[in-house]
């Protein structure tokens, strides 16, 4: 099982990864969560909801999110893929997930996950990690800075309001 | 100037903080060079050819006094007592220690500067106006809205791993002197016909291998909107620009893709969908920042008018300081003073330890504690009392930095090249000093005019050489160094990219060529023409003819 690090009530904590990712070809297992990538989305996605089961959709790093826009609701994890560190999209994909489309469920980032870039995921919006690093190496990357100067998909106030306030 | 707060202090306190312990993992083995890397960049820290180079940002080229003695300070404890400026009016040390980094940026962090954001595939370090605040005729202070653009660019979650750098100018007069139109963003603040600020917005330009000046995508985004408009920019960049080729990943290449009207619709639909409020600064900070920069209370001195136009008319010397490197100030008893970094036969752009001290006494001393970097590598006093300028003059000539060869043949821009850069394929620093030895005597120079001469030692461009009126880049062929040209460029308002000229030649045959070059103008000039303007009317061709008249005809 992959292990995951999920952001919950402001804490992160070691998780256990109760979802299978699908390979692009072959059969879903018969019961469980699954996530499915978006490109077989059309196979199999209106089928595995149907069934009442826990689904996911894994976006690559060039698929737009728009495009899970008439599932979004419907959908339990959003898998974004950062195939290597460097690769930034997924950080617009989720920033726009939750600011523009309204997603609340889980939002995971899958791929080339390092530590340093906890503060980037979690301030656009990302609360679940594939990742190697232990929470505490994670959360200490998150909370690095005190302040933020600008907006994205967090809760924390910029500095421009922090200044207004004090 | 800008002053921090506790909240700004707070964010270089934490990122130090960060560094030293990425240095001490990696001093440590506990991380790889491969892991380092792109952290490192991400602080200014290059491994060249021959030591650590550490890239200083100046956020738009602007220093207090203490900034300026505090890089001085570092030149001589942990460099060879000496700085370059560089065409982001930044400040690199080539010869720095990687265990002496964490020191390097405490000891920075002290008055407020930093090497956050210098490099890596970021938003760079914004740059402007040298003439900000001075110039009169700017719509605004272009540094406020740097500084807006500052907060919000750094440690930017969403846009910290873009394709590709990214680098934004500003300017809020007619006239640029930021190269606004040869950035990803190049923006020119005015007012409408109802007095309201706005900028005209220009993306897309850029140097490197496929040189483009920028395209205009919006002529009046009302002021206040700057931050969420560049943010919708940089969102359809960050999505839709290429990955696939580092040569093909600047925004230049997406927007010359798409067509700048296709590439325009598409910021404009993510603009009008976002959250505008949440992103553009509220009139308060605006207010707080404008505030902060502080007034200059100028005071008017006609009789220090009268002394300055004596000295002028008496001193020869000084009236060729002042033809050259001394500008009109907003103020009728004020003057913008040029500092040359230009001295003929030293490397462009480089400053001493006690140089920088000295610059920064006198900003002290006569200049409102205000010095400035231009993105052609020299300092700017931008606000000397006119009363004042012939003691400045004084103290500058006896540091070596007066020469008085402001956007004359001699005021070239050099990128380090190939006696420092890992990257280049020649040397810029030695074909700089060639050419300005033939520009040594100043009424020649004089006579010359205005010739900006930009020289990059490969075709990533640092050098701007496709801005230059002459431009110059080195190339490699079969291992020997060889430098092409390029005639009429421009990187001011009338931006353009220069034409080839012909041939490359060889090293020693660069500054003649650039003799004869300026021969040819002489001879062909109308009245008035700049060198630029005679290129532009009559083409490269009576120039290539000048050029290569000797050449070998096999």
């Amino acid at each position: 099982m992959q292990m995951l690090i999920r952001l919950e009530a402001g804490r992160f904590v070691r998780a256990a990864d109760d979802f299978i990712t699908l390979a692009a070809e072959g059969d879903p297992p018969a019961d469980g969560g699954v996530i499915v990538p978006l490109a077989h989305w059309a196979e199999m996605g209106e089928r595995l909801l149907s069934e009442g089961r826990e689904v996911g959709v894994r976006l690559t790093s060039a698929d737009p999110v728009e495009a899970l826009l008439p599932v979004l609701e419907r959908l339990s994890v959003v898998a974004v893929e950062f195939p290597i560190f460097r690769d930034g999209r997924g950080y617009s994909a989720a920033v726009l997930l939750r600011t523009r489309l309204g997603y609340r469920g889980e939002l995971r980032a899958v791929g080339d996950v390092l530590v340093d870039q906890a503060w980037n995921l979690v301030r656009c919006g990302f609360d679940a990690f594939e990742t190697n690093a232990s929470p505490e190496q994670f959360a200490a990357s998150a909370h690095r800075f005190r302040h933020v100067y600008q907006a994205s998909a967090d809760d924390r106030p910029p500095a421009f309001v922090e200044r207004e306030t004090v | 100037m800008y002053s921090y707060d506790t909240i700004d202090a707070a964010m270089l306190a934490d990122r130090n903080a960060e560094f030293r312990d990425q240095v001490a993992r990696r001093l440590s083995g506990d991380m790889s060079e491969a892991q380092f890397k792109p952290l490192r960049l991400m602080n200014g820290l290059y491994l060249q050819l021959h030591s650590y180079m550490l890239r200083v940002a100046i956020p738009y080229g602007s220093l207090n006094p203490s900034q300026l003695r505090a890089l001085a300070h570092v030149a001589r404890r942990w460099d060879k007592g000496y700085g370059h400026f560089t065409t982001r009016q930044n400040l690199q040390f080539h010869w720095t220690r990687l265990s002496d980094a964490p020191d390097i940026l405490d000891h920075l962090a002290t008055v407020g500067l930093h090497a956050i954001q210098t490099s890596g595939n970021c938003i760079r370090n914004t740059t402007s106006d040298p003439f900000a605040g001075a110039a009169a005729d700017e719509a605004d202070d272009a540094r406020i809205w740097c500084e807006a653009i500052r907060q919000w660019s750094s440690f930017h979650p969403e846009f910290t791993y873009l394709p590709r750098k990214f680098k934004i100018a500003v300017t809020a007069s007619a006239t640029d002197r930021a190269a606004v139109r040869a950035h990803d963003i190049g923006l020119v603040l005015h007012r409408n016909d109802e007095g309201r600020l706005g900028f005209e917005v220009i993306v897309g330009g850029g140097l490197g291998r496929t040189p483009f000046i920028g395209k205009t995508i919006r002529d009046h985004l009302p002021a206040e909107h700057l931050l969420s408009y560049l943010t919708a920019i940089l969102r359809i960049y960050n999505l839709e620009g290429r990955r696939d080729n580092l040569y093909k990943a600047r925004i230049k290449i997406l927007v010359d893709s798409l067509g700048a009207a296709a590439f325009a619709e598409k910021v404009e639909a993510e603009w009008v969908a976002m959250d505008r409020a949440r992103i553009d600064l509220p009139d308060l900070e605006l207010a707080r920042i404008r505030a902060s920069f502080g007034l200059i209370a100028h005071k008017s001195d006609p009789g220090g008018r009268a002394a300055f136009e004596a000295d002028k008319a008496s001193d020869r010397a000084f009236s060729r300081f002042v033809r050259n490197n001394v500008s009109a100030h907003k103020h009728p008893d004020y003057a913008i003073v040029s500092v040359s970094l230009k001295t003929i036969g030293d490397t462009p752009g480089d400053a001493s330890a006690d140089q920088m001290d000295v610059v920064a006494d006198l900003g002290e001393a006569y200049g409102h504690g205000d010095i400035r970097v231009t993105h052609a590598q020299n300092l700017v006093l931008p606000h000397i009392s006119l009363r004042d300028v012939r003691a400045v003059y004084e103290k500058l000539s006896a540091a070596g930095l007066a020469t008085p060869n402001i956007d004359l043949a001699s005021d070239i821009i050099a990128c380090p090249g190939l006696d420092y850069c890992a990257l280049a394929n020649a040397r810029a620093i030695p074909i700089s000093q060639d050419i300005a030895r033939r520009f040594a005597d100043p009424d020649r120079a004089e006579q010359v005019g205005e010739l900006k001469i930009k020289i990059s030692g490969c075709i990533n461009a640092c050098g701007h050489h496709h801005l230059g009126h002459i431009g110059i880049l080195g190339v490699d062929k079969k291992g020997e160094e060889f430098f092409q040209f390029t005639l009429g460029g421009s990187g001011a308002e009338d931006a353009s990219v220069g034409q080839a000229l012909g041939p490359a030649v060889p090293a020693d045959k660069v500054a003649d060529t650039v003799d004869r070059l300026a021969a040819a103008y002489l001879d062909l000039r109308a009245p008035g023409e700049r060198f630029l303007d005679t290129v532009r009317r009559l083409g490269v061709a009576p120039f290539k003819a000048a050029a290569y008249a000797d050449a070998d005809p096999a």
